[in-house]
């Protein structure tokens, strides 16, 4: 019992992960639906710069999340200056191509760059730690991304609900034209939009390093579950998000343990595509 | 038996009922224009007519079948035609291919399709163009690019709604003659219209709508001096005060 | 219309010249010369086939999907299956994959039909993912190893040659000018007009009496039987199948990527974008890609988001506005007009 109970558990943490990468998405998607394809890629690069300072300067994880952070934010925002920007009001698969072309550059110079070995940071403070609580172990990394990403979210969420800021956001994203009317600068909001999302993305990939190896086709993955994760919460919807993320989460970890390793993204996908089906708008999508 | 029979109809959007049990009928080859203010339901009459909404309740018979549940494009294929308010242009075609679409409902030889095509475009004096991507017409043109897709699938009842908005008064006056004309090769109209000047001359009977009723149906004539209507439009006092004083100038 | 007669027939005799040069080249001394470039010209003529069945679904008809490598792996499997399983020619496990296939496209897209933008394109990623790692454990087919072809006589039968590639181009043009073709014949007749008005406005077409829904599943099961056919040709041509070689997501955006690059909808667009794409890959995997360095793909990358922000029609629209200043045609469009 207490083995269904832990790979509930090692579920919710992933869910939590993969939330705080899905959340950026989401907002971006909300924003301006535009679908961020080198996202993975965005973390994949939060994770490097993670490693390096890591590496190069012997500084921790929990240190230099702040430092990924303000880096994706910088990146997020010049993807959507040079490219995201010339691909608004053309075909809704122009930005998700480009952002293909982009995802592919990304993980290439890196590749290029570092080399595609797998890297692992040698001491971090949280690395190999554990808690045991009721039975159940609580691996301290991932323990501690889980709380990033809840404090992240609900941030997020905030800032969106209450602020004079998230009020212009969520204008700019219900109706572009009548926000302009309005007096609100949408160019910016959008700027800011894709930097937050990339810093979101960036949190998690500051943290990762403490438990996850770092190599350039990392990215690959937690692009298709961010997107499924954003897509069966529901457009526009950061709870969606996280409640879809947890779901994937536990679900994955479950039909990884009871069924077999190479069936948890046939389960996670299966998933999609069963609730997508009944909902085709997500869980809380508008 | 009538072309168009809607029995009873009520579209209901949750609590708000936008068609109220409208009843009403449409003989073979006239021209019947359905008239009333904003929000009055006209719009989704048209939807539920032809296969957009599903109604609520109520039946809608169409030369002998019952449309009430059937697709869009059932409809269309059975020969109720409708264009769209705000114009639809299938923007990256050409004029040309935009009535080609129309035109090869009926015949799969697209020589033949084709034929039909050109004559369409002709009759709306399209022609010249043609091979123009429909998305840079004029709004004008759009109307008629509308207009003559519709044609082309070679209907029995062409359903317009609001054909005529947006057009500029020689406009008009050219699109009234091609109702006309429309109604001398025996198709049936069904009209959505706002602007007075163009439907009341040509059209056989009005039915009017306010508030998801149907609150007076007759000749052009009959519905000018109805009195429901005309509060409709300008409210009840207005029509109180005009209904005296007719009386008075009756009176004496 | 005269003008559009005579655009009519312009378009088929480009196809048939385009085609008939393609078969005179390996005629032509020195041209086509060594193994290498015959192998470019090859994948040219194969990828450019296979874009071009995408093209149908996603270019004309505007449901951009990135499941078709599903489509290309049951033909190669079909094909791998009746060579290594059942130790038959190529051929009918060619077919059988190619009408699997179109069976399988039918029923998965009917569901996914409904879904609206982006929706539809992240389920056909899942659609991917959830056959790639179905292979992979599948025991029957081979699994994550595969299958892979012994020896065996050379020879359109078997429609293997080791010796020269002669064979192989020659197949791969076959191959080429049936699909164009079909799509050639579909752009003149009424389902390329029904795919297109499908694209543009599904709500209009409907109004025209455009059963929408059957329309697409229409184009997804002629694209999937097409697909699976150029599939059967990969395994042929490679010797093998494995579920990353022919099942993945890379595979299927080489498909989207390709017909975009050369201008999605029009009936040239799968061969201009294979005609940049395709040596440009070959060549610069062949002098950099050895390295590990990824430099061909950096350079992909970076080809791809200028090609998207610039001119989203791709070679076609570039080619097109520049005739069209030209010569002053009508119209600020493109030529992806179909049959006209």
């Amino acid at each position: 019992m207490t083995t269904f109970f832990q790979v509930i558990l090692d579920g919710l943490l992933s869910g939590m992960l993969y939330a705080l990468v899905a959340a950026g998405l989401s907002l971006i998607w909300g924003v301006m639906d535009v679908i961020n394809f080198a996202h993975g890629e965005f973390l994949m690069v939060a994770m490097y710069v993670s490693y390096w300072l890591g590496f190069l300067m012997n500084v921790d994880p929990l240190v230099s999340w702040a430092a990924s952070a303000v880096f994706l934010f910088i990146i997020g925002a010049l993807t959507y200056r040079l490219i995201i920007k010339n691909t608004i009001g053309k075909s809704a698969m122009s930005a998700l191509l480009a952002t293909f072309g982009l995802s592919m550059l990304l993980k290439n110079v890196c590749l290029n760059r570092f080399s595609p070995n797998f890297r692992i940071l040698g001491e971090t403070i949280l690395g190999g730690k554990t808690i045991t609580l009721g039975g159940l172990i609580f691996p301290l990394p991932q323990l501690v991304t889980g709380v990033f990403a809840l404090v992240v979210i609900f941030i997020l969420y905030y800032v969106i609900k209450k602020t004079r800021l998230g009020w212009a956001i969520q204008a700019s994203a219900m109706d572009k034209e009548a926000a302009e009317l309005m007096g609100i600068d949408t160019e910016k909001i959008y700027l800011l939009v894709f930097g937050l999302g990339g810093a979101c993305v960036g949190v998690a990939g500051g943290l990762l390093p403490s438990y996850l190896a770092i190599h350039p086709e990392v990215g690959g993955l937690f692009s298709l579950l961010a997107f499924v994760c954003v897509a069966l919460g529901g457009f526009g919807s950061i709870p969606g998000a996280l409640l879809a993320a947890l779901l994937i989460g536990v679900v994955e970890s479950l039909s990884g343990f009871y069924i077999a390793p190479v069936f948890k993204y046939v389960a996670v996908f299966g998933l999609y595509l069963a609730v997508i089906i009944v909902r085709p708008k997500g869980l809380f999508g508008w | 038996m009538a072309l168009l029979e809607i029995r009873d109809l009520t579209m209901k959007f949750g609590s708000l009922v936008a068609n109220d049990r409208v009843s009403f009928e449409i003989e073979e080859g006239g021209i019947v224009g359905l008239i009333g203010p904003n929000g009055a339901g006209k719009t989704t009459l048209f939807n539920c007519i032809s296969g957009f909404y599903r109604p609520t309740s109520g039946a809608v018979l169409f030369d002998g079948n019952d449309i009430t549940d059937a697709p869009a494009y059932k409809v269309a294929r059975l020969g109720a035609v409708r264009t769209f308010q705000i114009v639809h242009p299938l923007k990256d075609m050409t004029v040309l291919d935009n009535v080609m679409v129309g035109a090869s409902l009926r015949d799969k030889n697209m020589k033949k399709a084709m034929d039909i095509a050109l004559r369409c475009l002709d009759w709306c004096n399209l022609a010249d163009l043609a091979s123009f991507p429909a998305g840079d017409l004029t709004i004008g043109q759009k109307k008629r690019l509308e207009m003559s897709r519709a044609l082309a699938t070679e209907p029995k009842l062409l359903m317009l709604d609001e054909a005529m908005a947006g057009l500029t008064s020689t406009e008009v006056r050219h699109s009234v003659d091609l109702l006309r004309k429309i109604r001398e090769r025996g198709i049936t109209l069904l009209v959505v219209e706002h602007i007075m000047e163009a439907i009341m001359p040509v059209a056989d009977k009005m039915v009017v709508l306010d508030g998801g009723i149907k609150i007076a149906e007759g000749s052009p004539h009959e519905i000018i001096e109805d009195e429901k209507v005309i509060a409709a439009y300008f409210g009840e006092k207005f029509s109180k005060r005009l209904k005296n004083a007719k009386e008075a100038e009756k009176n004496g | 219309m005269l003008a559009n007669n005579k655009r009519f027939a312009g378009k088929d005799m480009v196809l048939a010249g385009v085609i008939a040069l393609f078969a005179v080249l390996p005629l032509i001394p020195g041209v086509l010369a060594s193994s290498f470039t015959k192998h470019v010209f090859i994948l040219l003529l194969l990828f450019a086939a296979m874009s071009q069945s995408w093209n149908i679904i996603g270019g004309y008809c505007g449901q951009v999907s990135f499941g078709h490598s599903v489509f290309f792996g049951i033909g190669a499997y079909g094909a791998g299956m009746a060579v290594v399983r059942f130790g038959m020619t190529p051929w009918p496990g060619a077919l059988i994959g190619a009408l699997l296939a179109a069976a399988v496209a039918v029923l998965i897209s009917w569901p996914c039909f409904r879904l609206k933008g982006h929706y539809f394109a992240i389920a056909t990623f899942a659609i991917v993912e959830i056959f790639n790692r179905l292979f992979m454990v599948w025991y029957w087919v081979g699994g994550a190893i595969g299958l892979d072809y012994s020896i065996m006589d050379q020879g359109w039968k078997n429609f293997t040659w080791y010796d020269s590639k002669n064979g192989y181009y020659y197949g791969a043009l076959g191959l080429f000018a049936i699909i164009f073709g079909v799509v050639r014949w579909m752009e003149k007749n009424r389902m390329g007009y029904y795919l297109r008005a499908v694209r543009e406005g599904q709500e209009t077409a409907e109004s025209l009496g455009v059963n929408s829904s059957r329309t697409k599943l229409a184009a997804m099961g002629l694209s999937a039987f097409l697909a699976a056919l150029c599939g059967a040709f990969f395994a042929q041509y490679n010797y093998r199948v494995d579920p990353p070689m022919v099942m993945s997501l890379d595979m299927s955006m080489k498909f989207v990527l390709i017909t975009i690059l050369g201008g999605s909808g029009s009936l040239f667009g799968p061969l201009l974008g294979a005609a940049v794409l395709i040596p440009l890959q070959e060549y610069s995997r062949a002098l950099w890609g050895g390295l590990g360095g990824g430099l061909d793909l950096i350079l992909f990358g970076l080809l791809i988001i200028v090609v998207v922000v610039k001119q989203p029609k791709g070679i076609m629209g570039i080619l097109t506005s520049f005739f069209r200043r030209r010569l002053g045609r009508p119209g600020k469009g493109d030529d992806r007009h179909g049959a006209s």
